[in-house]
């Protein structure tokens, strides 16, 4: 067996190539289908600046959400609640506006709110060791009620006055401003390129991560190696539930209303942001620039379709199809390393 | 089948082997792990397509395009690990793949018909087939297995190192109805590394070495010792290289252990510099007792105390505390496949790396290397994924990563299993030498040979219990055998 494995190191190297820049190359060739398609039937206009701010704002909330997700199922979990909890978290955000509380306290109970429904999560998949599929279905809808009743059952909108500027220009698709050399794109998406170098650090770098990555591969060989699983697991869903209680704050800056019933759904959009962007739903495999190019193919597909004036129907195809388009190359490049 | 021929990729898997196999004959193919046994077996089930040489069956020529296609014309296989669905009842997994229907319907008497047939044939008419599988004990569902095998109309029988996996009363039962099989005219193909058995149940013999063939003839007129001398084509001294080592104070001391099932009640010490064997058939509870010390089971009663401390039972307590645990099982507890060499080396002990939770990514890599050099583990780079590397290979991984672990106590749940002869050579003078370092190690194995040549003492489980503790001088191997399946 041994010269089996000190061969073929150039497909070797090609393949970790291929993983860590697939998504990218495929959001490159995306983009440049729309751009192509835009300047031959459209008005070119989907290659402008301007609407490249509009992609990266709508993405941005879908991005933050899926880096929650990106962790969660890297350690062989999933969360079906995601969708439901940003919006519970986004109506949290818009009661406690509307009840004139600090936007400090606001935006912190959004975030704990977040939080609390992830660890809510990983206490009882951790503790009751019931599958995450099944706990998530649950707290899906237990998550969609509790919203619900918040907002008294209908759509939370808030007055403008009430609403400070940078929460309101977290998803501002204003036109750019170039006087400070820099083009200002709203801050939302440099909080969410911040969020994403965190993310990518922890799990590169930290022993939390390194856990992650065990933990997803192979449960039982991480608990042979001392990790606590127990303990590793629970922190993964409280973190993930925090940035999905970020991506909650976008959604409500982004409409300044908060309508529970919205989330529901919006969950598969997380999921498959990280499955574009190469991430296993069976653990062990995902990573935060796949997860960013997954939400960012997905942003530029609506955007492209929005901009040659195609059905919404076609949009939701077309996504359908490169899912199931960047799984069938993903196992086909893995099939050919592992034989 | 004549000059089978396969190669993967760079590894020659078979080389010009023949094997006849005649109806009413058992005939042994007999190989040590890897020496290609089962690659043939593929190839005879049509899994795999020969490189060249041809095949066969009943003066026709056979070339099977697929399992299904081998089974239809006759060739049956019963493998070393069962593939029966448990929530199935006997009959639906007898006949699973092969269902008697009509436009999809399944016609439920004519298959009742052909599944009590084939259980009659293995004199087990007693089998109700619409249990489920999972409500069966392992000897039994060795039987459905064998019986599904047997419902295609089969002409050749293969079994897979079918004992491996069961108790000694089914052992007996097994071989009966081989037996029988072979009374019915059917040609039968056991393949084993257990000369005993073989000379039980078999008629002739086929030894393959590293894919090629190394000699065959009749049972009778062969003793054990040349056909040993053919498997692993070398003497045995090379194989159990000794290194000398000193014993000193007791660093393990096991005190009335009991678990929920098993072990009970047992009580050792291992001192350093020891090689403690362990012995006992499949089931005896040795891997329990490992799991225990370890914390990774519950343990119910009885105090551990290493180095005379006892600890909290978590694994990651017992690892600070100095053990060190490799699994049985590499593909699915012992290492993460899907992950690289570093990863799966490091995992146990990731605090050597990091500074305020970041980890210094290129030390480790580098210390990773190291260890693959020292252990001289054969791959492209530390961070090549374990699942590509040769089973000897990760399980030198899996080694290395207890040492890394700076682990003072190694317990080795049998850590040649499914490794190639080299390798295991060379796992032996590692642990001859980690005891002569004066590191504790608490051998588990069910091969008595390497326990009776690396062992200084040697303990004897059976049903869970610790019977009898010799130094290894003081124990004969069919001492020891008959005290592993007393009751």
């Amino acid at each position: 067996m041994a010269d089996v494995e000190t061969t073929h190191s150039t497909r070797d190297r090609l393949s970790t190539w291929l993983q860590a820049f697939g998504p990218l190359l495929a959001l490159l060739l995306v983009t440049l289908g729309f751009a192509i398609a835009d300047q031959v039937w459209g008005q070119g206009r989907f290659i402008e600046l301007r609407n490249f701010r509009v992609v990266l704002v709508q993405a941005a909330p879908v991005a933050v959400a899926a880096l929650g997700l990106t962790l969660i199922i890297i350690s062989g979990g999933i969360d079906l609640s995601a969708g439901t909890a940003s919006m519970l978290c986004a109506t949290v955000l818009a009661t406690m506006l509307n009840a004139e509380y600090s936007v400090t306290l606001a935006v912190a109970a959004t975030l704990l709110a977040g939080s609390v429904c992830g660890l809510g999560n990983g206490l009882l998949i951790a503790i009751l060791r019931i599958p995450p599929f099944i706990v998530t279905l649950g707290t899906m809808t237990i998550f969609l009620g509790i919203a619900k009743r918040l907002a008294g059952g209908s759509t939370v909108f808030v007055d403008r006055s009430l609403m400070p500027e940078w929460l309101s220009n977290l998803s501002s698709t204003m036109p750019p401003d170039w006087s400070s050399g820099v083009p200002r794109i709203a801050g939302g998406v440099w909080l969410a390129v911040v969020i994403a170098l965190l993310v990518a650090i922890a799990l590169r770098y930290s022993v939390f991560g390194r856990h992650l990555f065990a933990i997803g591969s192979n449960e039982a060989t991480a608990r042979l190696c001392g990790v606590n699983i127990l303990r590793t697991k629970v922190l993964v869903y409280a973190m993930g539930g925090l940035l999905i209680g970020i991506a909650g704050v976008y959604s409500f800056s982004l409409v300044k209303m908060a309508n529970p019933v919205e989330g529901i759904g919006r969950e598969l959009k997380f999921i498959a942001a990280v499955v574009i962007g190469g991430g296993s739903l069976s653990g062990g495999r995902g990573s935060v620039l796949g997860t960013l190019a997954g939400a960012a193919i997905m942003g530029v597909i609506a955007s492209g379709c929005s901009q040659l004036e195609i059905q919404n129907s076609t949009q939701d195809i077309m996504i359908g199809v490169i899912i199931i388009a960047a799984v069938t190359f993903d196992q086909f490049r893995t099939r050919r390393t592992d034989a | 089948m004549r000059g089978i021929s396969k190669r993967f990729g760079a590894t020659q898997a078979l080389d010009g082997v023949s094997l006849e196999a005649f109806a009413g004959q058992v005939v042994a193919l007999i190989g040590e792990n890897g020496a290609g046994k089962s690659t043939l077996m593929k190839v005879l089930s049509g899994a795999h397509t020969p490189d060249s040489g041809s095949m066969q069956l009943l003066d026709q020529p056979f070339t099977p395009r697929g399992p299904h296609e081998a089974r239809q014309a006759g060739v049956a296989i019963v493998y070393q690990e069962l593939n029966l669905a448990p929530d199935l009842t006997v009959e639906d997994n007898i006949m699973l793949g092969i269902e008697q229907h009509r436009w999809g319907w399944v016609n439920r008497s004519k298959q009742r018909q052909r599944v009590r047939d084939a259980l009659a044939l293995l004199g087990h008419p007693d089998l109700t087939p619409q249990r489920r599988i999972g409500t069966l004990s392992m000897g039994a569902q060795q039987l459905v297995e064998i019986a599904r095998a047997l419902v295609a109309d089969a002409k050749v029988v293969v079994f897979d190192e079918p004992t491996s996996s069961l108790p000694q009363q089914d052992v007996e039962r097994l071989f009966g109805i081989i037996r029988r099989l072979q009374q019915q005219g059917l040609a039968i193909i056991y393949i084993s590394h257990f000369l005993e058995e073989i000379r039980e149940v078999a008629n002739r013999y086929v030894v393959l070495r590293d894919g090629k063939p190394a000699g065959s003839g009749e049972l009778a007129n062969t003793s054990n010792e040349s056909i040993v001398a053919l498997m692993v084509g070398r003497s045995i001294d090379t194989l159990f290289p000794n290194v000398t080592h000193q014993l000193g104070e007791p660093v393990l001391c096991v005190d009335r252990v009991s678990g929920r099932i098993v072990p009970q009640n047992i009580s050792f010490n291992v001192r350093s510099g020891e090689i403690f064997g362990l012995f006992g058939l499949v089931g005896a509870g040795r891997t329990e007792t490992l799991r225990q010390l370890f914390g990774l089971d519950l343990q119910t009663s009885g105090t551990i105390q290493i180095r005379g401390l006892t600890t909290a039972r978590r694994p990651s307590a017992r690892i600070r505390a100095g053990l060190g645990f490799v699994s049985e099982d590499r593909k699915s507890e012992g290492l993460a496949q899907g992950m690289s060499i570093v990863d799966n080396l490091t995992l146990s002990r990731l605090q050597n790396y990091s500074r305020c939770g970041l980890l210094n990514l290129p030390r480790r890599a580098a210390n990773a290397q190291r260890w693959m050099q020292q252990l001289n583990v054969k791959a492209r780079g530390p961070h090549q994924t374990i699942g590509n590397l040769s089973g000897g290979n990760q399980q030198k991984v899996a080694i290395a990563r207890v040492l890394h672990q700076a682990a003072e106590i190694l317990l080795l749940d049998e850590p040649t299993r499914g490794i190639d002869v080299g390798t295991k050579a060379e796992i032996y003078r590692l642990i001859g030498h980690l005891a002569a370092e004066g590191k504790a190690i608490l051998f588990v194995s069910s091969y008595l040979p390497e326990l009776m040549a690396v062992c200084d003492t040697i303990g004897v489980m059976s049903r869970g219990r610790l019977l009898e503790i010799r130094s290894v001088d003081s124990w004969t191997q069919s001492e020891i055998l008959k005290a592993a399946i007393s009751v």
